[in-house]
């Protein structure tokens, strides 16, 4: 009874202190998932104050909510969706693999961490963050400009990636051979496209099996099938996350709308919980030996990132005011890349000092994301200002010249 | 027409004057009109949601003058006949009534000859055509029968 009384009091003060940082993260512009990473840092572990008695909840519930972060991302886009997008965006989304992987491989390597938590880092630095950088877009007004469907389709374009990835992840992390590396990637591939298939002619039937017009047994129906589908996946070795992001992508039309709608609030609390869960078991005293790492990682990453936007939007033909914004835009990694990183360090293949690292990043690179997006047009602005007025001075490209006096005459 | 992959879909055209006018629909049935900055159409400067009341009216205001002018066009030969637009506001006298209780031929021998309602015309409306606030109502007479007409609307 005692102990039972503890556990809620932690819970609760664990709760109130993240909603406390939320409302604060938001007000200063930035995405909570840092100072939610921050607050797990501070406690447990090498922290000021050990967490003790709740791990059996946290635990479980750290868990579900990666199940529901991947849920909701595979609830968010439809099968057509996810189509069109691989169909419009996979130059751009090759470009986007190359690009953003190599850095956190590299680095690991560097590290002497051995070539399964190179995988591990790749995918880490590969994976932005489609949470933040929507929020962002919306906060920002930009859900009409010309750039963001180009971005939203490199988004999509990086999820269905992810499917592939999380369990050719899974594999190397339980410890197989280079064969059985290859047999993960054809099973996933296989998985992928026969979901993709099922979902695009018989999702309705899946959305039946799931539906109900009663708000409580959708909740449980929902839950439920995303519960056991992760399970039944984990269990074959396909990663649990990769089952509910697949089922995620079979529900579809208005079951997909309505179950967003009423497991967002869960998803939040679960994934809080998960985010905190993954700062108390990262040891802050590992994190200064690897600050410099870090600080390398969000650097190269954030121009390999913006490369990729700026590439994806010049492929689309938007102007150079619309291809910087993309290129911000896209900069921001967060949720995935601890879901990465803590499907990595939970494996005994990889080193404790992973989570160090990819904590520090994602604290970085979630702050960087969303001050990017808002700064980059002023700054690209001064840019093309200036390079407008050497034109004026010296060039006689037409084209450009029309540009200078139109960036001219609004500045 | 663009998908916006977990939001919905957008639907754009530049006009003459280099701005992007366009409408987002969401997922769940939300509309958004957008408009271009003029500088950078690639930006939007104002998007605006709006309500399916809304967007009928916005769709009868750009919808019912275009109707016009070109009803007019076409009568131009005919002198002394013109056609205009009338507005039933919502608590008219007619709002909720049919087109037949207006008698509108009878009293001020003007035809109604089309119904603009949510951007859509309905041409040649039938006696049984039921009014309904924030329709706009296509009518072709002399001047004097259509300011007759204006009241018959107004006021009863």
């Amino acid at each position: 009874m005692h102990t039972t009384a503890i556990s809620l009091i932690q819970l609760g003060g664990v709760f109130f202190g993240l909603g406390v940082l939320g409302r604060l993260a938001w007000r200063i512009g930035i995405s909570p998932i840092p100072l939610y990473l921050i607050g797990g840092l501070a406690f447990g572990q090498g922290g000021m104050l050990p967490l003790e008695g709740i791990e059996p909840f946290t635990t479980i519930a750290s868990e579900i909510g990666v199940i529901l972060l991947l849920l909701l991302l595979g609830l968010e886009y439809s099968a057509s969706e996810l189509v069109t997008g691989l169909r419009r965006s996979w130059v751009a989304g090759l470009v986007d693999i190359v690009l953003n992987a190599t850095p956190g491989a590299v680095v690991a390597l560097l590290l002497g961490w051995g070539p399964v938590a190179a995988t591990a880092m790749a995918g880490v630095t590969y994976i932005s963050s489609s949470g933040i950088i929507a929020k962002v877009l919306g906060d920002l007004g930009r859900l009409g400009n010309r750039e963001t469907p180009v971005i939203l389709s490199l988004l999509v374009f990086e999820d269905l990636a992810m499917a592939v990835y999380l369990p050719i992840l899974t594999a190397l992390l339980a410890g197989v051979s280079f064969l059985g590396g290859l047999t993960a990637v054809g099973i996933s591939l296989v998985v992928v496209t026969l979901v993709l298939v099922i979902a695009l002619r018989f999702g309705k039937y899946v959305s039946a099996l799931i539906d109900s017009p009663d708000a409580e047994v959708f909740l449980l129906r929902l839950l439920g099938a995303a519960l056991l589908v992760a399970g039944i996946a984990s269990q074959l070795q396909v990663s649990a996350a990769v089952g509910a992001f697949l089922l995620g992508i079979a529900i579809s039309g208005s079951t997909a709308t309505n179950a967003t709608r009423i497991l967002e609030p869960l998803r939040d609390l679960f994934a809080a919980i998960f985010f905190v869960v993954f700062g108390l078991n990262t040891d802050p005293s590992a994190i200064p030996p690897v600050l410099l790492f870090a600080l390398m990682l969000a650097v190269a990453t954030t121009l390999t990132k913006a490369a990729t936007g700026w590439f994806a939007a010049r492929m689309q033909g938007l102007r150079p005011m619309g291809q910087a914004r993309a290129a911000a835009a896209l900069v921001a990694r967060g949720e995935f890349s601890i879901v990465i990183a803590g499907l990595a360090v939970s494996s005994p293949a990889v080193t404790g000092e992973l989570s160090a690292l990819t904590t520090t990043y994602v604290l970085l690179m979630a702050i960087i994301g969303p001050v990017a997006a808002r700064t980059v047009e002023p700054v690209a602005r001064l840019f093309v200002h200036r390079r407008a007025r050497r034109v004026r001075r010296g060039g006689h490209d037409g084209r450009d010249h029309d540009d200078a006096t139109k960036s001219l005459s609004h500045t | 027409m663009t998908p916006l992959p977990g939001l919905g879909t957008q639907q754009d055209f530049i006009t003459a004057s280099g701005h992007r006018v366009g409408v987002i629909t969401y997922r769940d049935g939300r509309l958004e009109l957008i408009v271009s900055a003029g500088e950078d159409p690639d930006k939007v400067a104002a998007s605006v949601g709006l309500t399916g009341e809304e967007t009928s009216a916005l769709a009868n205001l750009l919808g019912a003058p275009q109707l016009v002018s070109q009803l007019t066009k076409q009568q131009r030969e005919v002198t002394g006949i013109t056609t205009w637009q009338l507005p039933v506001a919502a608590g008219s006298p007619y709002d909720g009534r049919s087109l037949g209780e207006t008698e509108m031929r009878t009293r001020t021998s003007v035809s109604i000859v089309a119904v603009v309602r949510g951007g859509t015309a309905h041409p040649s409306p039938g006696p049984d055509f039921e009014f309904a606030g924030g329709d706009l109502v296509v009518v072709v007479g002399t001047a004097d029968g259509l300011r007759a007409a204006g009241e018959v609307l107004d006021k009863g």
